[in-house]
């Protein structure tokens, strides 16, 4: 007893052992391993749009010498919202170029919010129908009419493209909102479909068997009982549908020219035109992308329900 | 899904008096026959058989559009109760069936005629000769070569989505600023995406990245002038925009996967690696096989990004299928040719697709 020395008074006396301090280390690299990566994504994702944005504020000689903190290494000027009519100083005063962003903006909000709206609606009748009754179509049975609205998904767009290019030339409905709106509406029903009939399996249908016993009809049923308890799901969609639709350019570079153009048109066909006068890209590319960056940052949670449905069975 | 008897059982007596049933016969049949006549009257007019001064063939859409409400409306005649159950999915498929078959069919027609929309004769049908040009094109068989190389890059996409959603599904702070900062780039428009990366920050004298790459001593950065760095690129930009919906997918996999499970292959001695390949990773094969066909559909459709950014270049080597049969018809405008491309394409796709899923099947059934 003699040989040990005495610690001395404030030591700690109750150790981890060894192994538990090995442990916590592991703990602690795996921790920052985890945040390192999260913190390189989000930056990677991020610094495109941070790029775009203050890009939009630089002048000449600040986008050449890669000027990147505001107010830091370059001061903020409103180069690029002035020549798209956008700057305060503009507000006020005609601007042919706010005209035209303003026109494209207003045809892909109606263009796609409408398809958004028709695909929700058709979608989750459709959807209803096969989760709930089954039907005979010619040999078509349920599990072949499921089949065949999810195999739209695999239609590329470019098989559509000619012949309806060609269709609708000869019904007039070549450059019309309208014309954009069915296609539109098309490719994105498939996905409406899937998520609304994840959803509506999963409602009991008890629910409906008690309404119809109370003397509702099969439609009153579904839309005072059924279709609120299915409004996430619906909202879901609608906002999926809503960015695909946004987003599109394909068809729109095919069947407008003049008076249907949407806005990612608009942005492309900037690139080419006058040289690149970046600021004024710049500014349109991220007014082109801010509504969706506002929908993706206020409603991200129905985003996330929308891909997962059908992930997880 | 039961493939035989209804979910919802409804008893119904519906006594249908036999003159509701004869006019909603009648209104089915009659807008049928209305619509074949109009029809008839604008095709006589083509023909050049009968002049009656139609401008377009809206005419014949009108009475198409009447047609579908009325067999809608009838079978709610005829059938009452039966009838209003077929309403729910009725409107769908006519409108997929108008939108989808007719095209499709119309498109058999062009794909084998020569017909360019600006010259004045029209189409002119010419046999097999879009074929034969098709297989001597070798523009279009690199466009498809791209694909599988565009295609296979979806497994390096795979793997990042999975450890990406392993680190949000581990236990963080601000998971909420990770998942919306994570998402941003699924939801910006591509074309406004391909003028961000591709033409502002990979600009090769002073774009961000092009600086970066000199400050690490890459002497001339350039991004799109070489063959596989272009493609190499455009896989980039197209992955940067789609690995959050693979990461959702699988983010909601991984969630699904009850605790206890991963608790259990711990208490049996399993350290993080071996339990991630022999508990996490088998459980989320169904999910990941998803999540992967469904970004092979998406991958299929790859084209604003290319158009926008290379427009195929350099010499067709970021070329995809889709934004070669577009620059084909811009300019050619040759829509015969185009269409015939795309039919080929379509079917290669369903056949792969098929083939796919019929491999998922079978390696994704849970074994027991």
């Amino acid at each position: 007893m003699t040989g040990t020395p005495m610690p001395p008074a404030n030591a700690q006396i109750f150790h981890d052992s060894p192994g538990d301090r090995a442990f916590q280390a592991r703990w602690w690299t795996g921790r920052a391993t985890v945040y390192a990566l999260l913190i390189l994504w989000a930056f990677i994702c991020l610094f495109p749009i941070y790029w775009t944005l203050t890009t939009s504020f630089k002048t000449a000689p600040d986008v050449m010498k890669g000027h990147m903190l505001p107010w830091v290494d370059f001061f903020p000027a409103w180069l690029g919202w002035r020549s798209l009519g956008l700057s305060p100083d503009t507000w006020g005063n005609e601007s042919t170029v706010r005209a035209e962003f303003l026109k494209r903006f207003s045809n892909s909000a109606i263009v796609s919010v409408t398809a958004s709206v028709l695909a929700v609606a058709l979608g989750s009748l459709a959807a209803y129908g096969l989760s709930r009754f089954s039907y005979k179509f010619a040999w078509m049975r349920n599990s072949d009419i499921s089949f065949f609205f999810l195999s739209q998904l695999i239609l590329p767009p470019v098989v559509l493209a000619l012949p309806m290019l060609v269709l609708y030339k000869e019904l007039a409905l070549l450059d019309t909102r309208i014309g954009l709106i069915l296609l539109y509406t098309l490719s994105v029903l498939p996905i409406v479909i899937w998520i609304m009939r994840d959803q509506f399996s999963s409602i009991p249908t008890e629910l409906e068997e008690a309404a119809l016993v109370d003397g509702l009809s099969i439609w009153g049923a579904f839309i005072t009982i059924i279709l609120p308890i299915a409004l996430p799901g619906m909202v879901a969609a609608f906002i999926l549908s809503l960015v695909l639709t946004w987003n599109e350019y394909f068809f729109a570079a095919l069947l407008t020219s003049t008076h249907a153009n949407t806005l990612p048109v608009m942005v492309a066909s900037q690139t080419g035109s006058q040289g690149i006068s970046w600021w004024s890209m710049a500014a349109l590319s991220w007014a082109a992308i801010l509504p969706l960056i506002v929908i993706g940052v206020v409603l991200e949670r129905y985003i996330i329900k929308g891909m997962a449905a059908g992930a997880v069975k | 899904m039961s493939s035989s008897g209804d979910l919802l059982h409804v008893v119904t007596n519906d006594s249908i008096s036999a003159g509701r049933k004869a006019f909603g016969r009648a209104i089915t049949w009659g807008s049928a026959v209305c619509m074949v006549i109009i029809a008839a009257c604008q095709l006589a007019q083509v023909l050049g058989w009968w002049d009656l001064g139609f401008e377009n063939w809206r005419p014949t859409l009108y009475a198409y559009v009447m047609w579908a409400v009325c067999l809608c409306w009838g079978q709610v005649l005829q059938y009452g109760e039966h009838g209003k159950r077929t309403l729910f999915v009725l409107p769908a498929a006519l409108f997929v069936i108008s939108l989808t078959v007719f095209p499709l069919l119309f498109g058999l027609i062009i794909a084998f005629s020569d017909w360019n929309l600006s010259s004045p004769d029209g189409r002119q049908f010419n046999g097999l000769d879009n074929v034969r040009q098709m297989w001597a094109d070798p523009f279009y068989w690199n466009a498809m070569l791209n694909m599988v190389w565009y295609v296979l890059a979806i497994l390096v996409e795979y793997a990042i989505a999975f450890g990406l959603a392993l680190a949000l599904n581990a236990e963080i702070r601000a998971r909420k600023f990770f998942r919306v900062a994570f998402l941003l780039p699924l939801m910006l428009s591509p074309v406004a995406v391909s003028w961000m990366i591709g033409k502002s920050m990979l600009e090769a004298r002073f774009g961000p990245i092009s600086r970066l790459g000199r400050a690490l001593g890459w002497d001339n950065p350039s991004f799109f002038e070489s063959p596989w760095i272009a493609k190499a690129t455009i896989m980039l930009m197209d992955a940067w925009t789609f690995i959050p919906f693979m990461m959702i997918m699988i983010l909601a996999g991984l969630q699904a996967i009850p605790k206890e499970l991963n608790e259990a292959a711990k208490v049996d001695g399993a350290n993080g690696w071996r339990a991630f390949w022999e508990v996490t990773f088998p459980m989320m094969l169904p999910v990941s096989i998803t999540a992967i066909l469904i970004r092979i559909i998406f991958k299929l459709k790859l084209a604003d990004i290319v158009i926008a950014v290379t427009s195929g270049g350099p010499g067709g080597a970021t070329d995809t299928v889709t934004s070669f049969i577009f620059r084909e018809y811009r300019d050619r405008s040759n829509v015969g040719y185009g269409t015939l491309l795309a039919m080929v394409y379509l079917v290669v796709i369903i056949l792969v697709m098929t083939l796919l899923m019929k491999l998922a099947d079978r390696y994704a059934r849970p074994r027991t």
